[in-house]
């Protein structure tokens, strides 16, 4: 047996998940921890910065003038729903069974497709039909660029979990497929986490002030 | 034709001797590169050796040559400012250069000379210490090391092509906004720094996840080495800080590339968010520029005193202070910015806080030397160097940090004064120490003691001259950032003297470097491994490391883990060195360099606002993350044979 690079007792690893039972598992699945406590930041100043300019519409359309609730809300039941269902391809990592792993990360693509969706069309319509776009005013450009952080996000995971998806129907469930397929997991959970905030901070407080 | 001559005269800089100069330089500097590669057929060693590594200490190694390449450029950018200023009424830069000269001088000096010093220090030691193998993550630390490179070329392509930056290293909106600046000079400055930035963050995960994870067996964090301490601290402070200034980074992006209205004075913007978010990143940069320094002055004054440091766990509980409290001071940069009293005094109190974990530091170190065996080695000296000068920093400090006060002094050469003896005395001298105490571990020869502390006393005692006299003249009413004063005002003599001051820290720098090129011809060899009679674990194998660091990992029990082994050693207690067994190391790869030749391309095409040139290169750097996702094969083993014969020829086996 080789003698790894890591220092880590090998023994006691035997009992964890699969994701975990290697050394390089470990380090990579608590790094990518590290890296969201960073995206915790970034979206903290995203969200300070849009907070700041809500007020500042300079003339152009207010919150409340733009947001329809009909569309916001069904993209957000379909982001909740597409956690739900990343939480469900965990579960059958844990119980090893790929194709149930593979399923479920299809579904949550295809969710994660209908809210880009609808993201893309509220953007569209704010700009051709409302002439809302990020120049307009300091409040459009710090909404549309939280919501376009966020939407860059979503869209990169898609295509992450897309190239996850190729590596799991070539290789099965190995302990580095299982480490991939978890930490894009946390990654989407986090992104349903900015999302609860978003509408809250966004457009909750955008419909009723 | 006329509209080609018209797009070549905006594309290079041209009308001034200097940038000409500058474009001659450059394109023999390359040729000769390239020609001496060429000619030595260096090519497929270099590609092989370095540029595809995932070694850290190699990748330490590139980014101190790029550091010290990046302090000349910073250095030079100094005298040609202290030229300028050296006489009443000069005209040897005009005032649109000279923004440019000192905009160009801090933004290399912080983040593309001192960081990336840091980092390579870094590099080279922490694994050493803590006795692994590598970091955490090789691949990403060679990202790293190729975001911060692209980052630094980019930026000093701006000095010829398209014009420079000139809105100061803190790019204060809206004067750096489209309006009041077009061209693309502060592009150049949003996306270089972006790029390096992106990199700072990944090595901020690097090394915390290696010190937590990745220590040898035995080691506690409060066993530690010192320095490390202060990397896993430094590390938790670029992962909160380096995000906030991502943002803030690409919201000004936005508003110069895309037309956004965060930081401009009309539709709404607010300028202040600018200067808010910045310095939620800028005050704790600071530390992250200092803490590692007082981590290298730990191990030198210990080592060179020949006692463990004192207050141990005192110096580590006022490093995880400094780190807390350099989150809620940043606003001490505008007080003068029409924030309230309340506001004023919160910020100003907080500031003045600092000063105690920095003096309960400043007293741990003087009693570590306190009946120590005092050895005068050239790092030791600038360690001792930095206490007094540092201090004096540090309690000008706090005179600025007295919100009525700041009124009197802020953007006045005082200022200027004060945060050069912090940065110079501590992050500096400090980078200096590291550099001559680690030298022998990376390349297994000692820099000569004479020609060093030639160049260190030649530097130091230039400083002083040139920064003594700028806090009176601060204090007689200079502002900072002033291109000439007329001769009526006084303060030509004293400004003379700073700019004889300045030459002689740019003697002191060639001097050290004509030492690093003296003592790889005739430098002592280090055949032990241990020249300084170390107490920490870097010291305990050969000298260069070998690629794998420690052929067996060692065990640790207390602080100061090779005094002890040493120490049982003559004690004959020593342990019987453990078996052999095969080791698992990362393989080289391309993707790092390529993806942030990918990275260079797209931001010089946003720099000119050039669509179809970004977009490539975004895709491009995406690709290449698809591409590093499909590589399993990513490590190899190397063979006990192997390492009986590294460990052979290091003289480590009989």
């Amino acid at each position: 047996m080789a003698e790894s690079l890591l220092s880590l007792n090998p023994k006691k690893r035997k009992d964890l998940p699969l994701e975990y039972s290697t050394e390089e598992g470990d380090l990579k699945i608590v790094g990518f921890w590290v890296f969201l406590a960073a995206e915790l930041v970034l979206f903290g100043t995203l969200f300070g910065s849009y907070l700041v300019l809500q007020s500042h519409t300079a003339g152009g359309p207010s919150a409340h003038e733009l947001f329809k609730i009909g569309p916001v809300m069904i993209e957000t039941v379909v982001l909740l729903v597409s956690s739900f269902t990343c939480g469900l391809s965990t579960l059958e990592l844990r119980r090893h069974n790929v194709k149930g792993l593979i399923g479920w990360l299809v579904v949550t693509v295809l969710l994660g497709l209908v809210f880009i969706g609808f993201e893309g069309n509220e953007f569209f319509t704010y700009a051709a039909h409302e002439g809302a776009t990020l120049q307009t005013s300091a409040f459009l450009s710090g909404f549309f660029i939280l919501l376009g952080t966020h939407g860059a996000h979503v869209s990169l995971g898609i295509v992450w979990i897309a190239g996850i998806l190729i590596q799991l129907a070539r290789r099965g469930i190995t302990p580095v497929t299982a480490r991939k397929a978890f930490i894009v997991g946390l990654y989407w959970h986090f992104l349903d986490v900015v999302w609860i905030f978003i509408f809250t901070a966004v457009y909750l407080t955008g419909w009723v002030m | 034709m006329n509209s080609i001559t018209n797009f070549l005269s905006h594309f290079f800089v041209t009308g001034d001797p200097m940038i000409y100069g500058a474009d001659v330089s450059i394109v023999l500097v390359t040729l000769a590169i390239f020609f001496v590669l060429t000619y030595f057929k260096k090519w497929k060693w270099l590609w092989q050796e370095w540029l595809t590594t995932t070694d850290h200490k190699k990748i330490g190694i590139m980014y101190i040559i790029a550091a010290l390449l990046m302090f000349f450029r910073g250095g030079v950018d100094a005298l040609m400012m202290r030229t300028q200023l050296a006489l009443p009424g000069m005209t040897f830069l005009n005032s649109d250069h000279y923004n440019q000269v000192f905009t160009t001088h801090g933004t290399i000096m912080i983040i593309f000379a001192a960081m990336p010093f840091i980092f390579g220090l870094m590099n080279i030691a922490v694994p050493l210490q803590i006795g692994a193998r590598d970091v955490a993550f090789p691949f990403l630390n060679a990202v790293s090391f190729w975001l911060f490179f692209a980052g630094a070329m980019l930026f000093n392509l701006s000095f010829v092509i398209g014009g420079s930056p000139d809105a100061g290293w803190s790019a204060y909106a809206p004067y750096a906004g489209t309006e009041l600046n077009p061209g693309v000079g502060e592009n150049y400055y949003l996306l270089a720094v972006q790029i390096s930035g992106i990199g700072s963050l990944a090595t901020g995960i690097n090394f915390l996840v290696t010190i937590l994870k990745m220590r040898a067996p035995g080691m506690t964090l409060f066993k530690m080495p010192m320095f490390s301490w202060s990397i896993l601290i430094t590390s938790v402070i670029m992962i909160f800080a380096f995000p906030a200034f991502t943002v803030a980074l690409a919201l000004m992006t936005v508003d110069r590339i895309f037309g956004g209205h965060f930081f401009t004075i009309a539709s709404g913007g607010s300028p202040m968010l600018w200067a808010n978010l910045f310095w939620f990143w800028g005050h704790p940069e600071v530390y992250i520029v200092l803490l590692p320094v007082f981590g290298i002055f730990s191990e030198v004054i210990a080592t060179f005193a020949h006692k463990t440091l004192f207050g141990y766990a005192i110096m580590v509980w006022s490093m995880v202070a400094i780190s807390l409290l350099s989150f809620i001071t940043w606003l001490h940069h505008f007080f003068t910015m029409g924030n309230t009293a309340p506001v004023n005094a919160f910020f100003s109190i907080s500031t003045m806080l600092i000063a105690i974990p920095t003096g309960v530091k400043i007293f741990n170190w003087l009693f570590t030397l306190n009946k120590g065996r005092i050895h005068f080695t050239t790092p030791m000296l600038w360690a001792l160097a930095f206490i007094p000068n540092f201090t004096i920093g540090g309690v000008t400090g706090v005179m600025l940090a007295m919100a009525p006060a700041d009124y009197q002094y802020h953007n006045s050469a005082f200022l200027v004064a004060h945060f050069h003896s912090t940065l110079i005395a501590g992050t500096v001298f400090g980078i200096f120490c590291g550099l001559h105490y680690w030298w022998p571990k990376m390349f297994g020869y000692l820099l000569d003691e004479k020609r060093g502390k030639w160049a260190f006393w030649v530097f130091m005692i230039s400083f002083n001259i040139c920064f003594m006299p700028m806090y009176f003249l601060g204090l007689m009413g200079q502002t900072r950032r002033m291109y000439t004063y007329p001769a009526g005002l006084g303060w030509g003599p004293v400004n003379f003297v700073i700019t004889i001051g300045a030459f002689g820290m740019g003697v002191g720098f060639v001097i050290m470097a004509y030492n690093i090129i003296w003592s790889a011809l005739h430098g002592k060899r280090d055949t032990t491994g241990d020249p300084w009679d170390g107490r920490t674990l870097e010291w305990s194998i050969p000298s260069p490391a070998a690629e794998y660091n420690f052929a067996t990992i060692p065990t640790v029990s207390t602080r100061d883990a090779f005094e002890a082994m040493k120490e049982d050693k003559r004690a004959g207690k020593e342990k019987a060195p453990a078996a052999y067994k095969p080791i698992h190391m990362p393989n080289n790869s391309a993707i790092p360099v390529v993806m942030s030749a990918f990275m260079f391309i797209a931001g010089f095409g946003f720099v000119f606002w050039w669509f179809w040139m970004a977009i490539p290169g975004v895709i491009g750097v995406i690709g290449c993350m698809i591409a590093r996702s499909f590589v399993y094969n990513d490590a190899h083993l190397i063979p006990v044979e192997e390492i009986e014969r590294t460990e052979r020829a290091a003289g480590r086996l009989s």
